[in-house]
């Protein structure tokens, strides 16, 4: 199995040396050349990504560099791990890479082959996140991938995208010193910096304050990349301005990976030692995953700016994330991937179509556009089939992910979870709808709340004629639409869903797969079988939610003028505020930041104290 | 050293943060960014020094004389290489933003205008 073991540190390595390649020939090739050789890189490591992520289903694979094995259970050297849920994330990552790609085959023919370096870059520092055993390596690609996320989204130099991307860079390098001051404590305990090696230290010892206080830092700072409420502000600053096929993947899974990164840190180095009963942290968690999906699902629909939109619509699905990771539950767990996964491909599609709006119109304002877009039915349908599907259309994936945490919260006694959740897909999948209503149909002349959301006319991002250029848009976005679609009938998805889950919080065999290099079954007493039971009829609940509330606004204008007037006068004061709060100044979102830690720490510290 | 060194590592943490939030001019703003960096690696610096241990290099000293610990000064290298990369970045940002508004009070810079302003 020699040529299996050097196969995890393949996906990264080959991103890098393809983005050393396209900077060093770039200029002396031809654009098409350059477009086809960072296609071609990333499909091929989205293929190795996925020949990992199935072989990693029988045992988990360490990779260790340059050979340096551990030694009596000491670590010296730096790890892979792939697991499943790290080699689909990273599988994950390289498939919303090769779209992008392809949508950006049109794109910035001025300036040449700078973007598609920064992109291959980007696309290795999330491939390098996901398969991180080791906490300070995880560091390290964090920080890769946030650089080359500033970088990218500034590219357009103008104002906006300028300030969105210093407002990006400023919030997400103070989350990166949170981490690597938790990092610091860590070593100063333990001595070590591999994550399994941590993990069992911090078995053997008291969970005091400078454990709480690692944890804390780590975790608050790999949640402010996942835009958890009160971290959020700087997500939709920045997607409202990067360029498209950016989008794509900051949204498809860049702020995904910050929920899985900390889902990661928990189990992998923490988990050992605080022990199975974390109701607190679970109760914590999971209010921080409500307020957030609310906060994202209202501020969504107040929007008239599409990328802008769509950016809270990720916000409010980050808290669905978060509330599924809260649970500590594998069942909820496993929902948690399958709505992540499916997640990824429609909002891609969604920011494809977008950008394909963007390229043929020159602008993605709601209202500007209204009308317009029956020039362009094939994104219409694509547009509207991805509301209905984030809105959790069963018996589509995302539902089907969501339906899975639901079931867990019932069986850990919360259940009321499903009414708070009902509103992240019904506000998102409803301005969706409500944007492909006004944009397609031209329904929707009154101007409701979202009159009041930040906007900007834009400049057409694509050259090329419009029907050539079209194709390489539209593929893209029917193909995500069609995984979308038909990936949640894939027979072997939620039993390897649930395989990925038991193996993800096995944190006695993660220990014994790094440091051991012994790749025992899970030592859970069960491995937990998925059974759904039968298909409950409330699913359909949040999808009507979003149809409703999209009819709602689309005719307004046939409802009598003072009750409208009414509905407004109430609901105007609230949206006021929360617009005023996302002021695009960087001081109010450290502000929030510190806040929101402040009291993260002193939640866990009464917590733990009290024990 | 005791106390000392990771009392001053949380203060310039907590100022340079303090720094961010009221600062009215960008490049401030991006030099406080630095100041919090710094605080990181005298966190990390202090975990590994040894009072009377010799520097990590057995050019003069036989091998087994104790030494800091070599492990945290690769991690502060790292460290300052990131740091150094995303300040450019930034600087490189504000020049532009300067360039395209006149201005680098982050309190003018706007993502996006909102309609009632």
């Amino acid at each position: 199995m020699s040529s299996m073991s050097t196969l995890p540190s393949l996906p990264a390595g080959i991103l890098l040396a393809l983005a050393a390649l396209v900077m060093a020939l770039g200029p002396f090739l031809p654009r098409r050349v350059v477009d086809s050789l960072a296609v071609s890189g990333a499909a091929a490591t989205s293929l190795i990504c996925i020949f990992l992520l199935k072989f990693s289903f029988d045992q988990r694979i360490t990779y260790w560099f340059g050979g340096w094995q551990p030694q009596n259970g000491i670590c010296i050297g730096i790890s892979f791990m792939v697991d499943p849920f790290s080699a689909g994330a990273a599988a994950l990552v390289c498939l919303l890479g090769s779209a992008a790609f392809l949508f950006a085959w049109h794109y910035f023919d001025s300036v040449g082959t700078l973007f598609h370096t920064l992109m291959l870059v980007f696309l290795a520092g999330m491939v390098g996140f996901c398969l991180s055993a080791d906490l300070f390596t995880l560091f390290v690609f964090f920080e890769l991938m946030g650089v080359t996320a500033y970088g990218l989204t500034g590219y357009k130099i103008e104002e906006s995208s300028l300030a969105g991307s210093m407002n990006f860079a400023v919030t997400n390098s103070i989350a990166a010193f949170m981490i690597l001051f938790g990092i610091g404590l860590l070593y100063g305990r333990t001595g070590a910096l591999n994550m399994a090696q941590i993990s069992r230290s911090l078995q053997a010892g008291p969970v005091d304050g400078l454990v709480i206080t690692a944890l804390v830092l780590v975790i608050a700072g790999l949640l402010v990349k996942g835009s958890v409420v009160p971290f959020h502000f700087w997500l939709a600053d920045a997607h409202a301005v990067a360029p498209t096929p950016v989008c794509i993947l900051f949204s498809g899974i860049m702020v995904g990976l910050g929920i899985y990164g900390a889902a990661r840190v928990y189990w992998s180095v923490f988990a050992a030692a605080l022990g199975p009963d974390q109701s607190e942290l679970r109760i914590f968690f999971l209010w921080a995953g409500i307020v957030t999906s609310v906060i994202g699902g209202l501020m969504c629909f107040l929007q008239r700016h599409l990328k802008r939109l769509l950016a809270f619509s990720s916000i409010s699905h980050m808290g669905v994330l978060l509330t599924g990771v809260s649970l500590f539950d594998p069942l909820a767990t496993a929902g948690t991937s399958i709505y992540l996964l499916f997640h990824g491909f429609i909002k891609g599609a969604l920011f494809i179509n977008a950008g394909t709006l963007l390229h043929v119109f020159s602008g993605v304002d709601e209202f500007e556009l209204r009308g317009r877009g029956k020039k362009t039915p094939m994104t219409g349908v694509l547009f509207g089939i991805g509301g209905l599907l984030l809105a959790g259309i069963p018996p589509f994936g995302l539902g089907l992910g969501k339906s899975f945490i639901e079931l867990a919260a019932e069986r850990l006694g919360y259940s009321w979870l499903s009414i708070f959740l009902f509103f992240p897909s019904a506000l998102s999948g409803g301005a969706v709808l409500r944007a492909t209503g006004r944009i397609f149909l031209g329904l929707g002349n009154i101007e409701g709340e979202e009159k009041t959301g930040a906007t900007e006319s834009e400049k057409q991002e694509t050259t090329g004629k419009h029907g050539h250029a079209l194709w390489f848009m539209v593929a893209p976005a029917v193909a995500l639409t069609v995984m979308a679609i038909v990936g949640g009938f894939y027979p072997a998805l939620e039993q390897s869903a649930g395989r990925g889950a038991d193996l993800f919080q096995d944190w006695a065999g993660y220990q014994k797969a790094v440091l051991h290099s012994r790749s025992d079954f899970p030592s859970l007493q069960e491995n937990i079988t998925i059974e759904k039971g039968p298909f409950q009829w409330k699913r359909i609940i949040p999808p009507l939610g979003a149809v409703g509330l999209a009819f709602f606004s689309l005719f307004a204008g046939s409802m009598p003028k003072r009750v409208f007037k009414r509905i407004l006068r109430v609901t105007d004061l609230t949206c006021k505020k929360l617009q005023q709060l996302h002021s695009g100044h960087v001081g109010d979102y450290v502000a929030w930041l510190a806040v929101g830690v402040s009291i993260f720490g002193i939640f866990l510290f009464l917590n733990f104290l009290r024990r | 050293m005791g106390f000392l060194p990771y009392a001053v590592s949380a203060w310039l943490f907590i100022v340079g943060m303090y720094g961010i939030v009221t600062s009215r001019n960008m490049v401030h703003l991006i030099i406080c960014l630095a100041v919090m960096q710094s605080s990181t690696y005298i966190l990390i610096l202090s975990c590994g020094y040894r009072s009377g241990a010799i520097a990590p290099v057995f050019a003069d000293w036989p091998i087994g004389t104790p030494a800091v610990d070599p492990v945290v000064h690769a991690l502060a290298l790292t460290d300052i290489v990131v740091g150094a990369t995303v300040t450019a970045l930034l600087l490189v940002l504000t020049i532009q933003l300067h360039r395209r508004t006149g201005t680098i009070d982050p309190y003018k810079l706007m993502p996006l205008r909102r309609r009632d302003e």
